[in-house]
Order: C-alpha cells, then sequence, then structure tokens
C-alpha cells in the first residue's frame, strides 16, 4: 500500500507542475462538431448531386411552401440570440435571468419542431414517393434529431442552471457555453439547409 | 482559463481493478486501453484469417466445392471488413495510438479518458454482432464496399447487422480521432514544440484528420443505404430513380481516406523502429512531417480513382489520375527518407527491425502497382481482378500488419518488462515474408490475365498458379503458431529487459518497463531530440 500512497504523493505534486493545461474540452467539442458538419457535408452533397444529374419524372416537382421554413429560419435565430442571452445572465451570476433565457431558447427549438412536424403532414409527398422526397426528409429529418438533443441538452443545462442547487454556474460555465457551441452549430446547419432545400 | 486535471478525477484508480484482470474492466488507463484494442484486434485478426484461409482453399480448385457460393460471398465480406474495422483500424490507431501518444505528448492520459474507453468498448459488441450475423439468415454478401444495388437486394438482415456494425465502428473511430487530435494539440508538455514530437504523432495526427473529416461521411451514406433497405426509399436504387454512382462517391470519400488511416500510422511505427535499430537519427525530419501533411490534404481528393469504369466523365479521370499519381511524391519521399535512416547505421538485425524491412520491400511494391492502377487504361483493364486484390494486400498486409507485428517485437519488453525470443521471432519473420510474397505476387499475374475477383470460381487454367497462391496462404496461418508461442513463453518466462533494451531515446522508454500507472514517477521528461542517436560520433569527426 505504501507504494499507492508515494504515487499518490507524487501524483499531487506533479498535478501542479505537469497537469495544468488551457481548457481544452471546447477544442474536443470544435472538433466533433466539424465531424458533425461533415455528416451534413455528405448530405448536401448527395442532394445537389442528384438534383443536377437525377432528373424526377414529370409532375414529380413539388413547390415547397415557404412560409413555415421562413418562420422556422426565423425561430432558431431568435433562439441563438436567446441563448447568448442567457450565457451572458450566467456570467453575471444572474442565474434566475439565465434560466430563464434558456426556458425561452428551448421553447423556440419546440416551436420549431412542432412547425417542422405541421410542415411534414401538409405536404403533398411521402419518404418514398420520390428521390426528392426522400432527399428531403433525410436532410430535413437528420437535423430535426438534432435540434431534438439540442433541445434536451438545454432543458438539462437550464435545469442545472437553478438558483443555490444547479451545478452550472458563473464558475463552471463550460456546459452551458458547450451547448450553446452546439446549437449554433446547428442554426447555421440550418441557414444552409434552408438555403440549399428551400431557395436554390 | 485553465482547468487543473486531478488524476484522481479523471482516473480512479482505487477502483479499478488490479493485475491482468484490468484488461477485462471499463479501465481509463490508456495503456490498459490499448493494449485491450491489441489483443480484441488480435482475437478479431484469427477470426479474418481463418475466413481468409477458407477462400484460398476454395480457390485452391475452379470449382466452388468447398464451400456454396452465397457462402463465399459472406466470407469474403465477412473477410474484408473484419480485416479492415476490427483488426488494422483499431490497432494501428487505437492500440498503438492510445499507449504511446500520451508517453510522446508528456501527458499522464489521453485528453478525454471516458471517450477513450467508450471508443474502445463499441468495439468488441459491434464485432461480434458482425461476426454473429452469419447465423441469422446469413451474413452480408455484398462485399466490405457494400455497393447497392447488389447490397440492397441480397438478402436483408445480414446487410442490416452490418450496417449497424460498421456505423458502432465508425463511432469508436471518430471518438478515438477526436481524442487523438485533442491529445496531441492540446496535452503536450509545457517545452515540448510541435516539430520536437515523434514522428508517430505527426502520423496520428494526420490521420485522425483524416478520420474525423471522412467517416462522418460514411455514416451518413451508410444511414442513407440503411434507409433503402429498410424503409424502401431509392437513394441508392435505381428502379425507384435513384444513383448508384452518388454511393459510390460518398462510400470512396471514406474509404480511399480509410486506406491512409490504414497506412499513416504505420509511417509513423516505422520512423520510430528504423532509428532505435540502425542508431542513427531520422533522416529528413521536416520533409517526413510535410509529406505526411501532404498524403492527408492528397489523400482527401483522390477517391474517384476507385470508379473509373463507373462512367466517371473524362475531365474527372484526368483530374483523379493527376491527383493519385501526386500522392506518389510524398510517399516516395518517406521511403527514401527510411532507406537514407538505414544507410550507414549500425543496423541491428532483430525481429522488429526484419519485419520493418520486409514493410519497406512489400510497401514499395505496393505503391509501385498503386501508381499503375492510377493510370485509366491500365485500371480499367484490370478492375476488379486479382491485381487489385494483390496490390491492396500488399499495401495492408505487406505494409500494415508487417508493421503491426514490428511494433508488437518492439515494445513487448516496454509493455511486459520481458524480451520476446529472437529466434522464434526471426522464424516467424521468414515464414511471413515467404508466405505473403507466395501468396500474393502471383495474384499480380492473374488479375493481368483477367481473373475477376470475388467469384468462387474461375477459368481452370489458373489452378496451378491459384494453388501455389493457397499454398502462401498456408504458410502465412502456420507463421502465427511461432509468433503466439513466442508471446505465451516469453510472458512467463522470457527474460527480463530492463527499462530500456534497445536504449532508445523516444520519451516512452525513459520510465520503468512495465510503466506506472502515472507513465513517469515525478515529472515527465522534455525530449528535444527522439531520434539523437549517434550525434557524439557524428561530432567527433
Amino acid at each position: 500500500m505504501t507504494t499507492l500512497d508515494s504515487s499518490k504523493e507524487i501524483r499531487k505534486n506533479n498535478s501542479e507542475v505537469n497537469e495544468k493545461h488551457e481548457d481544452y474540452r471546447m477544442f474536443g467539442l470544435i472538433t466533433f462538431l466539424i465531424a458533425d458538419g461533415m455528416t451534413f457535408a455528405g448530405f448536401f452533397a448527395a442532394y445537389l448531386t442528384y438534383k443536377a444529374v437525377n432528373p424526377l419524372p414529370d409532375g414529380a416537382i413539388y413547390e415547397l411552401e415557404l412560409p413555415i421554413p421562413t418562420l422556422n429560419t426565423i425561430l432558431l435565430l431568435v433562439s441563438s440570440a436567446t441563448f447568448h442571452k442567457a450565457g451572458k445572465a450566467l456570467m453575471k451570476d444572474k442565474n434566475s435571468d439565465s434560466q430563464k433565457w434558456l426556458f425561452f431558447t428551448a421553447a423556440l427549438g419546440i416551436i420549431f419542431l412542432i412547425c417542422q412536424l405541421f410542415e411534414y403532414f401538409h405536404l403533398p409527398f411521402g419518404l418514398t414517393d420520390n428521390l426528392f422526397a426522400s432527399t428531403f426528409f433525410a436532410l430535413t429529418g437528420f437535423h430535426g434529431l438534432h435540434v431534438t438533443l439540442g433541445t434536451l441538452m438545454i432543458l438539462i443545462i437550464a435545469w442545472q442552471t437553478r438558483v443555490n442547487k444547479g451545478r452550472v454556474t458563473s464558475q463552471n460555465i463550460f456546459p452551458l457555453e458547450a451547448v450553446e457551441l452546439y446549437w449554433h452549430f446547428v442554426d447555421g446547419i440550418w441557414v444552409i439547409l434552408f438555403i440549399i432545400l428551400y431557395l436554390l | 482559463m485553465t482547468i487543473s486535471i486531478d488524476p484522481q478525477q479523471t482516473n480512479n484508480e482505487s477502483l479499478q481493478p488490479k493485475g491482468w484482470l484490468r484488461y477485462f474492466s471499463f479501465s481509463l488507463d490508456h495503456k490498459v486501453i490499448g493494449i485491450q484494442y491489441l489483443v480484441c484486434g488480435f482475437l478479431f485478426y484469427l477470426i479474418g484469417g481463418t475466413l481468409a484461409s477458407a477462400i484460398r482453399i476454395e480457390l485452391a480448385s475452379p470449382m466452388s466445392d468447398f464451400m456454396p457460393r452465397d457462402v463465399y460471398n459472406q466470407v469474403l465480406t465477412l473477410h474484408g471488413t473484419i480485416m479492415i474495422f476490427l483488426w488494422i483500424v483499431p490497432v494501428v490507431n487505437g492500440a498503438f495510438g492510445n499507449y504511446l501518444i500520451p508517453f510522446y505528448v508528456g501527458a499522464r492520459d489521453m485528453a478525454f479518458p471516458r471517450l477513450n474507453a467508450v471508443a474502445f468498448w463499441l468495439i468488441p459488441p459491434s464485432g461480434l454482432m458482425l461476426v454473429a450475423s452469419y447465423f441469422v439468415e446469413g451474413a452480408a454478401q455484398a462485399g466490405w464496399t457494400a455497393y447497392p444495388p447488389l447490397s440492397i437486394t441480397t438478402p436483408q438482415s445480414g446487410q442490416i447487422i452490418w450496417i449497424l456494425s460498421v456505423l458502432l465502428l465508425g463511432g469508436s473511430s471518430i471518438f478515438g480521432g477526436i481524442n487523438f487530435i485533442a491529445t496531441i494539440i492540446k496535452l503536450r508538455r509545457p517545452g515540448l514544440k510541435l516539430m520536437q514530437l515523434p514522428m508517430y504523432c505527426w502520423a496520428m495526427l494526420g490521420t485522425s484528420l483524416l478520420v474525423v473529416l471522412s467517416t462522418p461521411v460514411l455514416a451518413g451514406t451508410l444511414i442513407l443505404l440503411s434507409f433503402d433497405i429498410i424503409a424502401n426509399t431509392g437513394f441508392f436504387n435505381p428502379i425507384l430513380g435513384g444513383n448508384v454512382v452518388v454511393y459510390q462517391h460518398l462510400f470512396w470519400f471514406y474509404s480511399h481516406p480509410a486506406v491512409y488511416i490504414m497506412v499513416l500510422p504505420a509511417f509513423g511505427l516505422v520512423s520510430e523502429i528504423l532509428p532505435v535499430h540502425s542508431r542513427k537519427p531520422l533522416f529528413g525530419y521536416t520533409t517526413m512531417v510535410f509529406s505526411i501533411m501532404g498524403i492527408v490534404v492528397l489523400g482527401l481528393v483522390v477517391w474517384a480513382h476507385h470508379m473509373f469504369t463507373s462512367g466517371t466523365p473524362p475531365w474527372m479521370r484526368l483530374f483523379f489520375t493527376i491527383a493519385t499519381a501526386f500522392i506518389a511524391v510524398p510517399t516516395g519521399i518517406k521511403f527514401f527518407n527510411w532507406v537514407a535512416t538505414l544507410w550507414g547505421g549500425k543496423i541491428s538485425i532483430n525481429s522488429a527491425m526484419l519485419f520493418s524491412c520486409g514493410f519497406i520491400i512489400n510497401f514499395v511494391f505496393g505503391g509501385i502497382t498503386g501508381v499503375a492502377l492510377a493510370q485509366v487504361p491500365f485500371d480499367i483493364h484490370v478492375h476488379d481482378t486479382y491485381f487489385v486484390v494483390a496490390h491492396f494486400h500488399y499495401i495492408v498486409y505487406g505494409g500494415t500488419v508487417f508493421i503491426i507485428f514490428s511494433s508488437i517485437y518492439h515494445w513487448f519488453p516496454k509493455v511486459t518488462g520481458k524480451m520476446l525470443n529472437e529466434k522464434l521471432g526471426i522464424l516467424h519473420f521468414v515464414i511471413t515474408f515467404i508466405g505473403f510474397n507466395l501468396c500474393f505476387a502471383p495474384q499480380h499475374w492473374l488479375g493481368l490475365n483477367g481473373m475477376p475477383r470475388r467469384v468462387a470460381e474461375y477459368d481452370p487454367q489458373f489452378q496451378f498458379v491459384n494453388q501455389i497462391s493457397s499454398l502462401g496462404a498456408l504458410l502465412m496461418a502456420i507463421s502465427t503458431i511461432p509468433f503466439l508461442i513466442n508471446i505465451f513463453l516469453s510472458v512467463r518466462i522470457g527474460k527480463d529487459s530492463g527499462d530500456n533494451p534497445w536504449n532508445a531515446l523516444t520519451p516512452e522508454w525513459l520510465t520503468s518497463s512495465p510503466p506506472p500507472v502515472e507513465n513517469w514517477e515525478g515529472e515527465a521528461p522534455l525530449v528535444e531530440e527522439p531520434y539523437g542517436y549517434g550525434k557524439q560520433f557524428s561530432e567527433q569527426k
């Protein structure tokens, strides 16, 4: 047992000399988001190739209605801003303000998902109708999955910023920052998706 | 902002089992995880090797008499998938990367130890699932490439399990890649510059970049393919208006870099082994670094050379031919640097060195056939023949697997504190080298004469050459026996190696063998010249 104790002692000393690094957790998250972005890049590449080389049969081209996706774009952009507000508030130790902004952000995310489902049910085509329909559902569905996960994470963070008992505070702000970066990423993907899928 | 990592918190050793039991635990220690990767990978190598033997037994006669045709298809699919995703990628990245990278950067563990453990523990279940899929309606039959429409029309449950398994392994690979990048970039010991890192770090940095950038595309593609199989969509199904060539583009966008994911770490490992055993500094460190990064960049833009017969337009053929031929430049630089490292060195002929030299010989041969295959007229002639099989195995077996064995001989004393038996090691090398070349060199001739790959039957005129090839495969199978005997004997009764049996200068040897849990008693050493061999000698001159 003495060796174990002495090694602990050594570690303790070393943790002051050797174990100090700048916070690399955000770096790891960015690397992950680049990987995640490549998945979307693959989907976008497939969609654009289909559009260029696989013409749809006559009568199969569907004009997408713009109002709902435009509303969705606004929702997500606003939610990015509210999330940013939440971070600012937490930095100033205003936990309850931060929590309010987070719940607001999560609500925007949920409204986005409801609008998306509403659009799904009112589209004139289904998943297997043609190549365009399948790619549309694959792209928006994969993005919707990201929004769902993001909303869940925002709710968890909001719960953890509660006054006095929460684990996310101005001293431990990384969880909030990580989810914020992820949420901005999901937003950015939506903007690209909106341009490529609806406007092009 | 700085955080201080308390080893107590990241790696609570009082909760970790001791002794050999720790290899069966959810350990967070990078050294334990590295060995877990290696042993798990080797078990799958034995399974994949058994399947390869079954293929060679079948091909010893021109008729399909050893097994039914659909079983043959399953066997070759499982052989390819197991060898690539469960043996080479996990071992050459995960095993050696996990064991060595923290030593090389002067850290006590990887950047994200828990993610590291997750990445490993995704492998055994997905591997077992893949093997078990044989017993559920038969395994996947569409080859490791799973090209549609073949993968859509063959029995589906096997293909679905195959997709699920490859998705999990891809996830494991991405988690590992993120971890390696963060460790190498962010966890370096203070004072250690990037250009002072051992070459394997650079190789792993390049490899991990490829993993992070290309593996997600494969994941997305396989999700779309699974939709085609399960939900009856038509992404890649021409009957429903889909496009099979899109699958090929997306698949090769991952799977060409995957070749570099399999071979770049081997480049790094051989760059560690050659200087130690020839007592000379690694020749051309800077050019090595730039050629690795050159290979990473070029490796991402050459994928369509696998598709010259898929109706690619002429401009695409031209572009991908030129880009592919360009990869020969950085690869050639590395080859000449290794030879220059050996040149005039004080070479010790031991098993590690022999396997490394075997690597150089095999690899240059595979590289030359690779440049030949990049040329469209030649590629169209030999596409999907045994020439491609021979080329691929020269790179992946003759290259990477030789280096895996070389590394095992080199780092076995580090891990266990015991030496491996040299006589058995040299026997292992001789049988492997002869068996490998006997098995795959004749396949070039078979391919040039038009024997297609992935078919259980062939023209009887090829029988004699195929039997030579099968004889080589038999030798390769036999070569595993001295290796396994060597490992088991040496772990038990091998002679003690001391801390640094090779008098190496790279950081992992500057601690006890086997190393303590915290890697160093005290501060991590600052190794500014990991290859400073023979310095005094040259200065005296």
